[in-house]
């Protein structure tokens, strides 16, 4: 293997340290770099161009650009022995080099030198703009079999880390009275001028060194070389105790009320031991700012022509920041194309560094004054216009295909015209960077002279700087920015005195006259496809020919076409395609450019990792786990747990050897026949106080409750407005004006939220106040016949006669030496003690009652079995027999709707004409045929023998709950049928997937309908 | 993310706020003498402007009071925060707002 000397660096000049070397690997070749150089400038240091394939005809494609908008030199980023660390869809020209990096090619296949994908380019013309979409009307059996395996083979970019990521990653929130997004020339006056009267400024840039457009062009701010400078006003800001400074901190997303996100990318520019110990990979930045200053620059546009995608072909500003920055002469026998005088420089600058240029093909027929009168000066041939029209070569660019413009626009052949050279520079022109204005709200506008989508209207507090608002000129970058950062910080409340927008003077630039529009080559008549492909969108191979055969199928609109086409799509969201791609579309609709807008930009600005995004959420730290009093109890009898919201309840509790049905089996079987125990801690409490308590209680359940006295307990069930059930529950009286409300798990505190919005919204008067206390009280239940028994045990001298205790009552007692309320309320039909104690006695009371209930077979139960045993008393759980769609009519609990109250919350909407249909869905009880089958939850019922006609089968309704019933020796289920309470007896279909399961329809209500238990019966 | 001015509170983000839908839509005060259509324009039916909107926010995971917010629902500017019955404030034109600014 030959070692790659860096043939293309230059011996001196640019922002690097040759005293150091940096070994690295691309595509298994080592190499070397230096520190300060990305993937992309090393890369081409060693005169390397092909990185890596398109997406769709696995076309080679190189390095168009220096910074965020390339397109296509993606790569998936590796360090040597740590498999789990691997990024995909890196760009390489922001990707810092470091010590073991492995970067290698993505969508390659088997490598990119030799990709058989490439074949996929022979058929081209049967994969244009929106082919999979006509594909997939085809045949059926193509699409499984043939199209989809094929495309989700040859699209797609990198891969995934097959491990866990390793990585810490962080958040922070902050807040600031000027943010500054950019540190280039703009960004940095800004930040000067904002940060001098005291406001705190943040400067984000996503660079790792500061200067922006300064590290790329030789200029002199102050008397300073464009990085010196940037160096002294960074030192300046640094030393300012209110100002912090973010390089490596791409600000992505921008929000409503100047909320805006950023990702700084903490050690990914280190070696692994090199790092902090105890910093993150990257960090999150949330950053609440009061005004913010964009001074985000702008993109350089290419050219669109055909073949303009070859490895070698490069944004004219890219070529110039190379040889600056990272002293890359990125080749040695170059061409210019060019629609204005800006770029003329680069040309000269590669010039200057001993390369040749043999042409500069400019499409105008008059350059202006300055660069370009320059370039002739230095014997540099031009010819103005002429466009390129096509290139030659397969995995590098060998030779520029020459025309000529004709009078009407459009180009012919120039005969025997094809330049040679190893690097074509294109330019069209400069796109200010715009997507964080236009994500803040603000308004654009196409601005003729620019050639560019410029700020219009803001609609946050932002103001926009230097090329980002179409200021192109280094002078005017400078004054803007100085402005817009004395102004911020005007406005944020600061006084920056007169002299404070004074702008930075610096050497003047040449005239620049206007550029010319040309966003596609535009062959004569007859010639479309004699010079191959002009691409538009280089990382979704969308083409000229795709943009306008959407427009020639009728698509108009900016954003269907770029759904059609992909334009704008993937990694890079269309940064250097999307412009040319609003041009060429204008000119196939015969509109003026700029008319139909642009298509939205969203956030994020480059790809955010979702490390991230995560931070410390993570794992046990993704969402809080609530855990009861009893919780330690519960883990060490081996319970499994269900998440019931945030709660973690236990689910059942296996002893050895069991499975889960033998488990709730032998735990309902305790319960039914003995006495069983459950950590009922869950279940949402409101403590509920005032004068008019009983009258709100009035109003939001829907049965009455002036009446219930000290010392009872009632069942209610709350509504929403729309009449259909929201919750159910218990409420106790604790006194004259105080109750404590049950609440289901789940819904805890939606119903607080629900209570307290008609307290203070509607009924203002009403003398109440609510609290949560949840978490104040530790619940644990007893049932089961010898329930009883065990309370008495343990709460010696309370009397417990259903006389001195009825059912739906509750006393205060002491209850294992501890002060309890004890409330004699069933969900299982048998007999029932729910026993409350302050929190943290909870565990003091559970190892009490299993302590002395020990020759009872006290047996811990959980939710499963709680389920089952409430099923079979036809008792609902809302959330499950429940879907925001029934009233309590239809759950056959009109018992419960007070006819006499004036009003409750949704009292009116039962007597709408829907809800009082007759064939509404009622709950039922259902029970298979087979009485060994458990219907699965959710099944849908139909009409016997329906499913066998014609379709769709009419729904009858579904299954709600479905268990097996140790108690009926026999599965069973709970269901909402249409009409269901008047076809009690009725066999219906439940249809499977392995057919129709024939079922009767029975009362909800399947053991003890006469409630007999739940007094207590003697042990069978 | 909204900046939202609790009257309680002071300026809090978003996330600790639920939201309450159109502000100043009364419950009859007899719904049972409602038509069905009236009541179900009560229950169902909510204004959508594109504009100045009046609405009800609760601070849940703050102080849990409801009050009222003006908010223009194009720009999402927050233009007013007043108490739960407080009349709407009249708010004329851009008054109370950061004045509106050219995007350079």
């Amino acid at each position: 293997m030959t070692d790659r000397t860096q043939d293309f660096r230059l011996s001196e000049g640019g922002l690097i340290d040759r005293s150091r070397r940096i070994r690295f690997r691309f595509n298994g070749e080592w190499m070397d770099g230096h520190p300060g150089d990305t993937v992309a400038s090393a890369l081409l240091a060693n005169g390397i161009h092909l990185v890596g394939r398109s997406m769709k005809y696995h076309r080679p494609r190189g390095i168009l650009a220096a910074g965020a908008e390339d397109p296509g030199a993606l790569i998936q980023r590796r360090l040597t022995g740590e498999p789990a660390r691997t990024d995909p869809n890196g760009r390489a020209t922001q990707t810092a080099l470091v010590d073991g990096l492995e970067a290698d090619s993505v969508n390659v296949w088997p490598s990119v030198e030799r990709d058989l994908g490439a074949a996929l380019g022979l058929a081209s013309r049967a994969m244009g703009a929106g082919f999979y979409y006509k594909i997939m009307h085809g045949s059926r059996w193509m699409w499984d079999r043939v199209y989809e395996p094929l495309i989700r083979r040859a699209a797609g970019f990198g891969t995934c880390p097959p491990l866990p990521d390793p990585d810490r990653y962080d958040q922070r929130h902050v807040h600031c009275d000027v943010l500054v997004v950019g540190g280039g020339p703009a960004g940095l006056a800004a930040a000067r001028t904002a940060a001098v009267p005291g406001a705190r400024v943040i400067l984000a840039d996503e660079d790792e060194r500061l200067g922006g457009s300064l590290l790329a062009r030789p200029r002199v701010v102050e008397g300073q070389p464009g990085p010196a400078w940037a160096d002294a006003v960074e030192a300046d800001l640094r030393a300012r105790p209110d100002v912090r400074v973010l390089p490596r901190t791409t600000v992505f997303g921008y929000y409503d009320g100047n909320y805006l996100m950023a990702l700084e990318r903490v050690t990914d520019h280190l070696p692994l031991d090199d790092a902090p110990a105890g910093a993150p990979r990257q960090r999150l930045w949330h950053i609440r700012a009061t005004r913010v200053v964009l001074a985000t620059g702008a993109h350089e546009r290419p050219l669109v022509f055909g073949d303009n995608d070859r490895p070698g072909i490069m944004l004219a500003g890219a070529a110039q920041a190379y040889r600056h920055r990272w002293g890359v002469v990125p080749g040695r026998s170059v061409v210019l194309f060019t629609t204005n005088d800006a770029a003329y420089e680069a040309a000269l600058d590669l010039h200057a560094a001993g390369a040749t240029v043999h042409a500069i093909i400019d499409a105008r027929e008059a350059p202006g004054p300055g660069w370009p009168a320059a370039a002739r000066a230095a014997g540099i041939r031009i010819m103005t216009g002429y466009v390129v029209a096509g290139t030659t070569g397969t995995r590098h660019i060998t030779g520029a295909s020459i025309a000529k413009l004709e009078a009407d626009g459009r180009a012919v052949p120039h005969c025997l015209e094809t330049i040679p050279c190893d690097l074509l520079l294109v330019s069209g022109g400069l796109s200010p960077v715009v997507h964080l204005f236009s994500q803040s709200g603000g308004r654009l506008r196409y601005d003729d002279d620019r050639l560019a989508f410029v700020p219009e209207q803001a609609t946050q507090a932002v103001a926009s700087a230097g090329a980002c608002a179409g200021t192109f000129d280094l002078a005017g970058t400078l004054a803007e920015g100085a402005v817009a950062g004395a102004d911020a910080a005007r406005r944020a409340g600061f006084d920056p005195g007169p002299e404070a927008a004074a702008a930075p003077d610096c050497e003047p630039e040449p005239p620049i006259r206007p550029a010319a529009p040309l966003w596609r080559v535009r062959p004569a008549p007859g010639l479309d496809h004699a010079w191959g492909l002009p691409f538009v969108d280089f990382q979704n191979d969308t083409t000229a020919h795709d943009i306008r055969q959407a427009a020639r199928e009728g698509l108009e609109s900016v954003e269907h076409v770029k759904r059609y086409t992909l334009t704008g799509f993937g990694t890079d969201q269309g940064k250097t395609g999307n412009i040319n791609g609003l041009g060429v579309l204008a000119e196939a609709l015969d509109r003026p450019m700029g008319q139909a807008g642009t298509t939205t930009f969203r956030p994020p600005y480059t790809p955010v990792t979702f490390g991230a995004m995560a931070g410390r959420d993570r794992g046990d730290h993704l969402d809080p786990a609530r855990l009861t009093a009893i919780h330690d109890r519960h883990v060490a009898l081996g319970a499994e747990f269900e998440d019931v919201g945030q709660w973690k309840r236990p689910w059942y509790y296996p002893r050895a050897g069991e499975t889960m049905a033998q488990a709730v089996e032998r735990e309902c079987r305790a319960v039914r026949e003995g006495v069983g125990v459950l950590d009922a801690s869950t279940l949402g409490k409101i403590d509920i106080q005032g004068p008019d308590a009983a009258e709100f209680l009035n109003r939001v359940y829907t049965n009455a409750w002036s009446k219930l006295a000290v010392g009872r307990v009632r069942y209610g069930v709350m509504c929403r407005e729309d009449g259909m059930v929201f919750d159910d529950g218990t409420t106790a009286r604790l006194d004259d004006t105080r109750y404590l409300m049950t609440t289901t798990t789940g819904n805890a505190a939606a119903v607080l939220d629900h209570l307290e919005e008609y307290l203070q919204t509607e009924w203002p008067d009403l003398r109440v106040r609510l609290t949560s206390v949840t978490e104040q009280w530790s619940t644990v239940g007893l049932a089961g016949p010898l329930a009883g028994e065990l309370l008495a045990r343990l709460a010696s001298g309370q009397d417990l006669s259903p006389e001195a205790f009825p059912f739906m009552s509750w006393r205060p007692a002491i209850v294992a030496g501890l002060h309890a309320r004890v409330f004699r309320i069933s969900f299982t039909g048998e007999l029932q003690y729910e026993i409350n104690v302050p929190w943290h006695q909870g565990g003091a009371l559970w190892d009490a009652i299993l302590r002395v209930g020990v020759d009872l077979g006290v047996t811990p139960y959980g939710t499963e079995t709680m389920h089952v045993l409430r099923a079979e008393k036809g008792f609902i759980i809302v959330g499950q027999e429940t879907d925001g769609c029934q009233t309590p009519v239809d759950l056959g609990m009109d018992w419960i709707v007070s006819k006499t109250k004036p009003d409750f919350i949704g009292k009116r909407s039962l007597s709408r004409s829907d809800t009082a249909r007759p064939d509404r869905r009622h709950l039922v009880g259902l029970r298979s045929k087979d009485p060994r089958r458990v219907i699965p939850e959710g099944s849908q019922i139909v009409e016997t023998g329906a499913s066998r006609r014609a379709t769709p089968v009419p729904m009858l309704g579904f299954v709600t709950s479905a268990y097996w019933s140790p108690t009926l020796d026999s599965g069973f289920a709970l269901a909402l049928v249409s009409g269901g309470r008047g076809r009690i007896g009725d066999t219906v279909a439940v249809a499977l997937p392995s057919g129709e399961v024939p079922a009767v329809i029975c009362d909800p209500v399947m053991v003890d309908k006469e409630g007999a238990r739940r007094d207590g019966l003697p042990a069978a | 993310m909204l900046l939202i001015e609790c009257p309680w509170c002071g300026p809090r983000e978003e996330t600790e706020f639920h939201y309450g839908g159109q502000a100043h839509v009364a419950r009859p005060a007899d719904p049972a003498a409602l038509s069905d259509e009236a009541w179900g324009t009560y229950v169902f039916l909510r204004d959508n402007p594109k504009g100045e909107f009046a609405e009800r926010w609760c601070h849940a995971a703050g102080c849990r009071r409801w009050f009222n917010v003006l908010r223009d629902t194009v720009s999402h500017r927050m233009l007013a925060v007043y108490r739960m019955g407080e009349p709407r404030p009249a708010v004329s034109g851009e008054s109370g707002l950061p004045e509106r600014e050219a995007g350079r």
